[in-house]
């Protein structure tokens, strides 16, 4: 990767932060969880899947599902990013004029399919990528979870039936930041050794920092070399990356800040100074 | 006659992929004749669904194969989260549903599908009489843009039934003055029978197959309603939510009243058993039913 490029990713991936943060107030969003999803979707957008504003109708196009959900506030800075979304709809985030609300729908440009339910987008894009298989087309389909989401049973017959049907057109990537809803993964549901469970199930499976652009190019550029086999890309990441103040707490996942936390973190962010944040833990679910 | 028409359908029109959960018994010919167009994700009805659901956003016709309880149930938040938010035309066709599961106990016994399945936006949901209603009804039934759900009956049929079939029509069989019976699916061989006995007993018996349970045809409810002096309701399902409850919201929708006789699983399970041996067990024979319905009809001095 030119240094350039690694440049242009991380100005990007700063100013999807900014969306996101601007979308944690007058309602809040699910910050944490869109925080350590930001680097994936920035890479994945921005340097391998081939998704524009001009081929979003195209069958030949890729195709990317956002299977955890609530970490669509990253997709839609990420979107606004590429084009593809208008960044003035941002305003509207959870007002009833507009779609743009906690889970990802369809009502959005670049949005492939709803979720919010866990555990269901790993057999969607199974059937896009069984489709492609059929068809004998290139797409690649690039599925993102979360591993929390990992408990749900769906997501293991999804890579069994993925590999039966020897589907190398699709990554699922796992967003391995270390929490669930309120704990911490292992403390409740321990999900280690994880890469050693996906092969098991028999996928092609690396393991990277999902911070580390470079990390990511490697991982996703390489995926041909390893036919045959579905790919799963786990992605350790940090709840709420780019806000210390925040940062890998189980209590930070929803959050509702108040406008003047939102500038605070707006300076920590750029790394001017931390954010005092007051605003009270919020257990959702 | 089933895997005769899906095959022909399949061949003839691309968009066709036929799925099973490794329910192969409707479809066994098929991996041979569709390649990679027959797709078998074993058991995992749920995973089925979501495939089923991306292959609709790719274009595909997904004719989906398992058995009814575990493909309405174990499966249901797929198919309402994924075939139906999205509205996606994913077929189901759903196979041993109510009685037929006869002796598998009730871990099998699919005798709430109706219910669950039509209080999901955007499907359609369906109840063939027998093997040549099925086939009449499934070529219209796949086609629609919708996702739809078809309690499969693949046993042959007693009755000469109207080929033209529409979507949301039922099909009027007879029309009567004192008692009208509605039922569907496999309960439609017995309440032939049923309102032949009656007939015998002096009776001017209605008689229509539901076989289109949602959209349902109000027209035909009401104006049964309006006609006889009884309506019956008769559905291997549980009485909630299944043909009786549609019948009562029909006429409550209508701002209408009737005396209506349910004949249905009231908060129970069937006995496990053969077959004949259900329906006699559970009073379900057509004769059992005609003798239920003739005790009740003598207090409208019918």
């Amino acid at each position: 990767m030119t240094e350039e490029k690694l440049e242009n990713l991380t100005s990007i991936a700063l100013r999807v932060r900014e969306h996101i943060i601007g979308m944690s107030t007058d309602g809040g969003c699910f910050v944490g969880a869109s925080l350590s999803a930001t680097d994936l979707m920035v890479y994945l957008y921005n340097d391998f899947l081939n998704i524009s504003k001009e081929n979003l109708k195209d069958p030949n196009r890729d195709y990317l599902f956002l299977s955890k959900g609530h970490d669509v506030p990253a997709l839609y800075g990420t979107l606004v990013e590429m084009g593809i979304l208008e960044a003035e709809r941002l305003q509207n985030h959870l007002s009833a004029n507009d779609n743009i609300y906690w889970h990802p729908n369809t009502k959005i440009p670049g949005i492939e399919f709803h979720s919010g339910s866990l555990g269901h987008l790993p057999a969607v894009s199974l059937g896009v990528a069984l489709d492609c298989k059929i068809r004998g087309t290139e797409n690649r389909i690039v599925c993102i979870l979360g591993d929390g989401e990992l408990n749900e049973g769906s997501c293991w017959e999804a890579v069994l039936v993925a590999n039966a049907y020897k589907l190398d057109n699709l990554v699922f990537v796992i967003d391995r930041n270390h929490f669930q809803a309120n704990v911490a993964t292992e403390d409740l549901i321990p999900l280690e050794p994880l890469a050693d469970k996906f092969k098991a199930f028999g996928a092609d499976v690396v393991r990277i920092d999902g911070h580390n652009f470079l990390d990511l190019e490697e991982a996703f550029t390489s995926l041909d070399e390893r036919k045959g086999k579905l790919h799963v890309v786990i992605a350790d990441t940090v709840r709420g990356k780019g806000l210390p103040s925040i940062e890998a707490r189980a209590d930070r996942w929803f959050c509702n800040f108040s406008e003047n936390e939102v500038s605070q973190l707006m300076e920590e962010l750029h790394g001017f100074h931390s954010a005092n944040i007051e605003s009270e833990v919020l257990v959702v679910r | 006659m089933y895997e005769e028409l899906l095959k022909n359908t399949a061949l003839a029109d691309e968009r066709f992929v036929v799925m099973t959960a490794e329910n192969r018994a409707l479809v066994k010919n098929l991996p041979a004749v569709l390649g990679k167009r027959f797709i078998d994700t074993g058991i995992t009805e749920q995973t089925m669904i979501g495939a089923a659901a991306g292959l609709a956003l790719r274009g595909r016709i997904p004719v989906v194969h398992a058995l009814s309880a575990f493909l309405s149930m174990r499966a249901f938040e797929f198919i309402r989260t994924d075939a139906g938010i999205a509205n996606l035309p994913v077929k189901l066709s759903s196979f041993i549903p109510g009685f037929l599961s006869d002796g598998n106990g009730p871990t099998h016994q699919a005798i709430e599908d109706i219910s669950i399945m039509r209080g999901i936006p955007n499907m359609q949901v369906f109840a063939p009489a027998d093997e040549s209603d099925l086939v009449t009804m499934l070529p219209k039934i796949w086609n629609t843009p919708n996702p739809a759900y078809v309690r499969i009956c693949t046993r042959p049929a007693k009755y000469q039934h109207d080929t033209n079939f529409e979507i949301g029509k039922a099909e009027i069989i007879s029309e009567g003055t004192d008692i009208t019976i509605l039922v569907y699916g496999f309960m439609f061989e017995q309440a032939l029978i049923t309102a032949e006995i009656l007939r015998e007993q002096g009776k001017s018996v209605g008689l229509i197959n539901m076989r289109s349970l949602k959209p349902v045809d109000e027209k035909a409810i009401i104006k049964a309603a309006q006609q006889s002096e009884l309506i019956v309701t008769i559905e291997d399902h549980f009485l909630t939510g299944g043909l009786y409850s549609i019948v009562a919201e029909t006429l409550l929708k209508n701002r209408m009243t009737a005396d209506v006789l349910p004949i249905a699983l009231n908060e129970k399970w069937f006995k496990p058993a053969r077959l004949n041996e259900v329906l006699e067990y559970e009073g379900f024979t057509g004769k059992q039913m005609a003798e239920k319905i003739l005790e009740v009809a003598v207090s409208y001095e019918l």
